[in-house]
């Protein structure tokens, strides 16, 4: 666990880009820090791994000071990840991962045996070993910019804003890699990002920041969508709150129903379409196994009749969902009926300030 | 041309203390310790001051010295100093001249590199020299090695003035060519400066196919 204990930094300039904060980072889960430009994320993440120091205030890594550790040392045992990857550019990518097992001493073969397996866990041709960085793509580098925070094993990962250079799609892949690996290695990361969305998809806590390095909230992402602490939290979240938070809620308590005649199947059973007298009409599948209440509300949005077409992983029929059994769901995982966000998604929360 | 034949074509040119292959190693030799010398003061300097940004000024100082300075003032400054007949006068001009581009540039080699690469290096866990000896250097070689191939050339050039103070070297030729009028010795002292110069020269462009990690080579 890593434990902020109102921890200040105040830059040699006067700007004090960290104030007062404390927050407990848990052992084994994502947590992210979030806010807007300035709002010192940055000088946050760094202090962990004493990049900077802070002003005042305790920061404890497992229960001891980190400044009791000396840097170089420290670090060895947090990954880094940064932005724009940073790889050694003369280096071959082998060699980039195995940086830090070559300076804990390491022979060169092991840690370059351990840097093979490590490109093939992120997700890199082993092919790639022995070119040097600037024969990658951007996203390609960003893989091998977390493989080697990996290489050591450390149990900590610190990731500033890692996948912002890259393209969405490139992005989005980058980010379900991160969750995968995850869900296997269970390390402690801290993650910086000024994307909400991002915040919200990867975090298993969420800690809202405001200029100044102000703690303005921190929860999970589901309490933090149906439940914003204040105006600026609720202002940071955007449009669209009630219906992005049915991203936690999954498909699986969907009650379905048998497929109606008036679905076509092939001989699979894998849907073609609703019959109407014009021919087939749109429709819409979701996997109630591993998606979300979103994407069974989607789908049924997208079929011709409103009804949601629930399919297996092979994509073949399971059973149907209409309006009527989403809606069961939907008012099972309503807010809480004191949590103070009973307005429109314009997020317009001027009434909750009126006295009673 | 006939000039050049009558040169090489001599074979009194090909032997003796006076001949090509002795005046040959003899201007080696100066420009080789100058050069050295110049190397193991500007090289050590440039990384220091490039890694922790103290002695900037030094730098632009030596860098603004150097177009200024006249090697020949210098060299007659320095055998008024030193007295004649000893190699000192010539090797210290030498050194002055080949100081301020092996400085210069082993200094805007090591200050260029990347920001983000300089924070990641120390954010993996580098000490200080490690930053400096396993990124810093290596990324800024290119530079260095400019700097070098910039001060070896001049030096060898410049060599040519250890004949003004009765030295030997390939100066010699044209020195004593001028003086006696013997044309042809004027012009094939010159050639031979000049190739030797572009064989430091073809000799920079290997070293730098070896030394140059591929990932940082300009030219790809
Ligand atoms: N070395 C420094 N000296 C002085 N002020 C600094 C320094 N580094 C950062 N700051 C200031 O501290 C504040 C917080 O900076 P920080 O980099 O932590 O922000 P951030 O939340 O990471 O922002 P971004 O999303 O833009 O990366 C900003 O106002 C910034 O200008
Ligand atoms: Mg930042």
């Amino acid at each position: 666990m890593i434990t902020f204990e109102d921890v200040t930094k105040r830059y040699r300039d006067g700007t004090v880009a960290v104030a007062d904060l404390s927050l407990e980072v848990p052992t084994g889960a994502i947590t992210v820090f979030v806010g807007p430009s300035g709002c010192g994320k940055t000088t946050s993440l760094r202090m962990i791994n004493r990049m900077i120091d802070a002003t005042s205030g305790r920061i404890t890594l497992d229960g001891q000071d980190v400044r009791e550790i000396d840097p170089p040392t420290l670090r060895r045992g947090i990954g880094y990840v940064i932005q724009q990857a940073g790889l050694f550019p003369h280096r071959k990518i082998v060699d980039n991962v195995a940086t830090v097992p070559y300076l804990l001493g390491w022979s060169k073969r092991k840690a370059r045996a351990r840097a093979m397996d490590l490109l093939e866990l992120v997700g890199l041709d082993p092919g790639l070993a022995g070119r040097y960085p600037f024969q990658l793509s951007g996203g390609q580098q960003q893989r091998v910019g977390v493989a080697r925070a990996l290489a050591a094993d450390p149990p900590v990962l610190l990731m500033d804003e890692p996948f912002s250079a890259v393209d969405p799609i490139v992005r989005a892949s980058l980010q379900d890699e991160l969750l995968r690996l995850q869900s296997e290695l269970r390390k402690t990361i801290v993650f910086v990002t000024h994307d909400i969305d991002e915040a919200v998809k990867l975090g298993d806590t969420v800690a809202v920041m405001r200029v100044g390095g102000r703690l303005a909230q921190m929860a999970g992402p589901a309490t933090l969508l149906t439940e914003p602490a204040d105006d600026f939290v609720r202002e940071f979240l955007g449009r669209d709150r009630g219906i992005r938070r049915l991203s936690f809620i999954s498909a699986k308590e969907v009650r379905l129903r048998p497929a109606p005649s008036d679905l076509a199947t092939d001989e699979d059973g894998r849907p073609l379409g609703w019959r109407t007298a014009n021919g087939l009409a749109a429709y819409g599948t979701f996997t109630p196994e591993t998606d979300s209440l979103r994407a069974a509300l989607d789908a049924a949005l997208l079929s011709a009749n409103g009804t949601a077409v629930a399919v297996d992983e092979e994509g073949r029929v399971r059973g149907v969902a209409g309006r009527d059994a989403i809606d069961e769901l939907l008012a099972e995982y309503a807010p809480p009926a004191s949590g103070g966000s009973g307005e429109g998604s314009s997020g317009d929360g001027s009434s909750e300030e009126a006295p009673a | 041309m006939n000039w050049l034949a009558g040169f090489f074509g001599d074979p009194a040119h090909w032997s003796g203390p006076d001949g090509i292959p002795v005046r040959l190693l003899e201007h080696l030799e100066f420009s080789a310790g100058a050069f050295l010398v110049a190397a193991l003061i500007a090289v050590p300097l440039g990384l220091l001051i490039g890694h922790t940004g103290r002695g900037a000024l030094l730098v632009v100082v030596a860098a603004n010295a150097a177009r200024a300075l006249p090697t020949l003032g210098l060299l007659v400054l320095v055998v008024l100093l030193a007295g004649v007949g000893t190699v000192l006068p010539v090797l210290i001009p030498l050194i002055v001249l080949a100081v301020p581009p092996i400085l210069v540039n082993t200094y805007e080699g090591v200050r260029g590199v990347d920001a983000d690469l300089r924070d990641a290096a120390y954010g993996m866990g580098l000490r200080g020299r490690q930053v400096l000896f396993q990124t810093l250097t290596p990324v800024a070689l290119p530079l260095i090695l400019l700097g070098l191939r910039l001060a070896a050339i001049q030096v060898v050039s410049t060599a040519t003035v250890a004949a003004f103070v009765g030295l030997g070297g390939l100066g010699r030729f044209i020195i004593d060519g001028l003086a006696t009028k013997t044309y042809a010795d004027v012009v094939g002292g010159a050639v031979l400066v000049a190739a030797l110069a572009l064989a430091v020269q073809l000799g920079f462009v290997l070293l730098d196919r070896v030394a140059v990690s591929p990932g940082v080579r300009q030219v790809r």
